[in-house]
């Protein structure tokens, strides 16, 4: 250890009546060489030098983790929808379908069959399924009734095409061969349905990423004022830093690390208490699994899960927050510091 | 090591508080700061903190004009001065300790560097048995003691002292006025400010005396 000697007399406060005055250790004059006893180990407890378990810290921790928690679970949610637009269009750009209209002037059971031998003769076409009667009725039994005798009705019939995994550009021929071939068909890719459900999910995404956006915005702003507040409230202590030889620097750095401890905190609470619901809803929505709303809902979002990459974008929410906690309260410490000066 | 050339000051568009200031603080020197209360003698300090600037006049300090001055000069200067306020100001969140410790932390200098000599300091000014307590526990004396040795623990070349004696029994004003010479015997130019007559004629010095504004040297 190497510190400078005090060549003072030690003498001078020996008979203070004040409370802490310690017996000589030493004789007038002599040199500190090296303290007589052990020094405490537990002398610095790493306060900071700048408050911070104040009433205003700890709103502000509240308010941070009320915003991640916001932030986070609309990540998830935007997160959730990208997944489920995948699958959509996984499962629906890999299949179309050949519908036959019944034409009194055609037999359909004709066409049918030669709109199967047309589209087995496609590279692109991995399997060809033509849908019987019975079958196709029964699609329509959630809108008609179950019962009904639809002999009578003109229920097209419908031809499930499954796809390779790689689609070649034969199917625009096919598209024209069938036209000519069999009148009555159309072959449906589902573009139209894909477009849409990719719009939607855009927009769920795009929705869920500016309200990321705003609520960043809006811990940033919060961080801003709470910064202002904290630097008001610490002046005194600001002007004594200054004038023990702190710089600009070093006191905007005591503020950011404590904002920074206050972002992750209100970030780690607002993130930890995302990740539960969100775990939560999970093991609820796998508990209705057996149920025909829990299978809508899961057609239409998908498993109600975000994975391991889900919550690791909460967590970088979280942090991302904590990170925006530092670097405002840094820019607005500089700036307050300036005005001061 | 500073000198001060027609100093002038006034608070926004008020009157002159301090008029054509003229002083000189020599090397290793002592001298009092005096006049009655309200004279300005504080805010001469602070003028010599560099924490309020002139309305005019010419401010040197360490042989440089201070109005030319570059933050980060500004800011090595100050950490050649050690200054002991009237009130204290020491920061109540933090212990004796750590307080006094302040000028080496922001000089980013590691703990376990200055530990040792922190707690000889506070050994030494009677601090020893109290370096973990929080100043709202302390008497006025510990206070006033705990702010002289943050003032002194990173040895500056010029002390100043603002009523360093003004909250503590005669006894401990007469100690504290001999740790003052003391230092000025190891290098160190002290400039006490105080109205307590009685003080000054313990320990003859040149006194700069502030009265209606203006200073003058009473050698």
């Amino acid at each position: 250890m190497t510190h400078r000697a005090w060549c003072l007399p030690t003498g001078i406060f020996m008979s203070t009546p004040d409370r802490g005055a310690e017996p000589a250790e030493h004789e007038e004059g002599e040199e500190f060489a090296r303290p007589r006893s052990r020094l405490p180990d537990n002398l610095r407890r790493d306060q900071p030098l700048v408050p911070v378990d104040t009433v205003a810290g700890r709103a502000l921790v509240v308010v941070i983790a009320i915003l991640t928690f916001l932030a986070a679970l609309s990540a998830g949610g935007a997160l959730m929808a990208a997944r489920a637009s995948e699958q959509w269009r996984g499962a629906v750009a890999n299949e179309m379908t050949i519908q036959v209209r019944p034409d009194p002037r055609r037999n359909i059971e004709a066409d049918l069959a030669r709109a199967v031998e047309l589209a087995r003769a496609v590279p692109s076409v991995a399997e060809v399924r033509a849908m019987p009667r019975d079958e196709s009725d029964r699609l329509l039994e959630p809108w008609l009734g179950a019962g009904l005798d639809l002999i009578e009705l003109p229920v097209p019939r419908l031809i499930v095409l499954r796809l390779n995994a790689s689609v070649a550009n034969d199917l625009v021929a096919f598209s024209q061969t069938l036209r000519r071939e069999v009148p009555s068909a159309t072959l449906d890719d589902h573009r139209l349905w894909v477009r849409r459900l990719s719009t939607m999910a855009n927009t769920i995404i795009v929705a869920g990423v500016g309200v990321v956006m705003l609520v960043l915005v809006a811990a940033a702003l919060a961080v801003a004022f709470a910064t202002r507040g904290a630097m008001a409230g610490s002046r005194d202590s600001v002007e004594v830093l200054h004038l023990v030889g702190a710089d600009d620097e070093f006191i905007a750095r005591e503020f950011q690390n404590r904002f920074i401890t206050l972002g992750l905190r209100g970030g780690g609470a607002g993130g930890f208490a995302a990740v539960i619901v969100i775990a939560l809803l999970g093991w609820l929505a796998s508990a209705w699994s057996a149920t025909p709303e829990a299978d809508q809902l899961q057609a239409m979002f998908g498993a109600f899960e975000i994975g391991w990459s889900g919550y690791g974008v909460v967590i970088l929410v979280a942090a991302i927050v904590a990170a925006i906690a530092g670097l405002v309260s840094r820019v607005t410490v500089r700036h307050y510091l300036r005005a001061m000066s | 090591m500073v000198r001060f050339e027609n100093v002038g000051l006034r608070y926004g568009m008020g009157p002159e508080v301090l008029k054509d200031i003229n002083f000189s603080i020599a090397p290793r020197s002592f001298q009092y700061l005096t006049g009655p209360s309200g004279a300005g003698k504080t805010t001469l300090i602070r003028l010599i903190l560099m924490a309020l600037k002139p309305t005019r006049g010419l401010v040197h300090l360490f042989g440089q004009d201070v109005s030319r001055l570059e933050a980060t000069t500004l800011t090595d200067f100050r950490r050649k001065m050690g200054v002991v306020f009237q009130d204290f100001r020491l920061l109540d969140h933090l212990t004796v300790y750590e307080n006094v410790a302040l000028p080496l932390r922001v000089l980013g200098k590691e703990e376990a560097g200055y530990r040792a000599e922190v707690v000889e300091l506070l050994r030494w000014v009677g601090l020893g048995e109290r370096m973990h307590a929080v100043p709202s526990v302390l008497s006025g004396g510990e206070k006033q003691r705990a702010a002289i040795a943050r003032a002194l623990i990173s040895r500056p070349q010029l002390l100043l002292a603002d009523e360093p004696t003004g909250n503590v029994d005669p006894g401990l004003g007469r100690r504290l006025l001999r740790l003052f010479m003391e230092l000025q015997t190891l290098g160190t130019a002290v400039v006490i400010a105080t109205h307590d007559l009685a003080l000054m004629e313990l320990y003859d010095a040149p006194r700069l005396v502030l009265a209606d504004g203006h200073l003058h040297v009473d050698a």
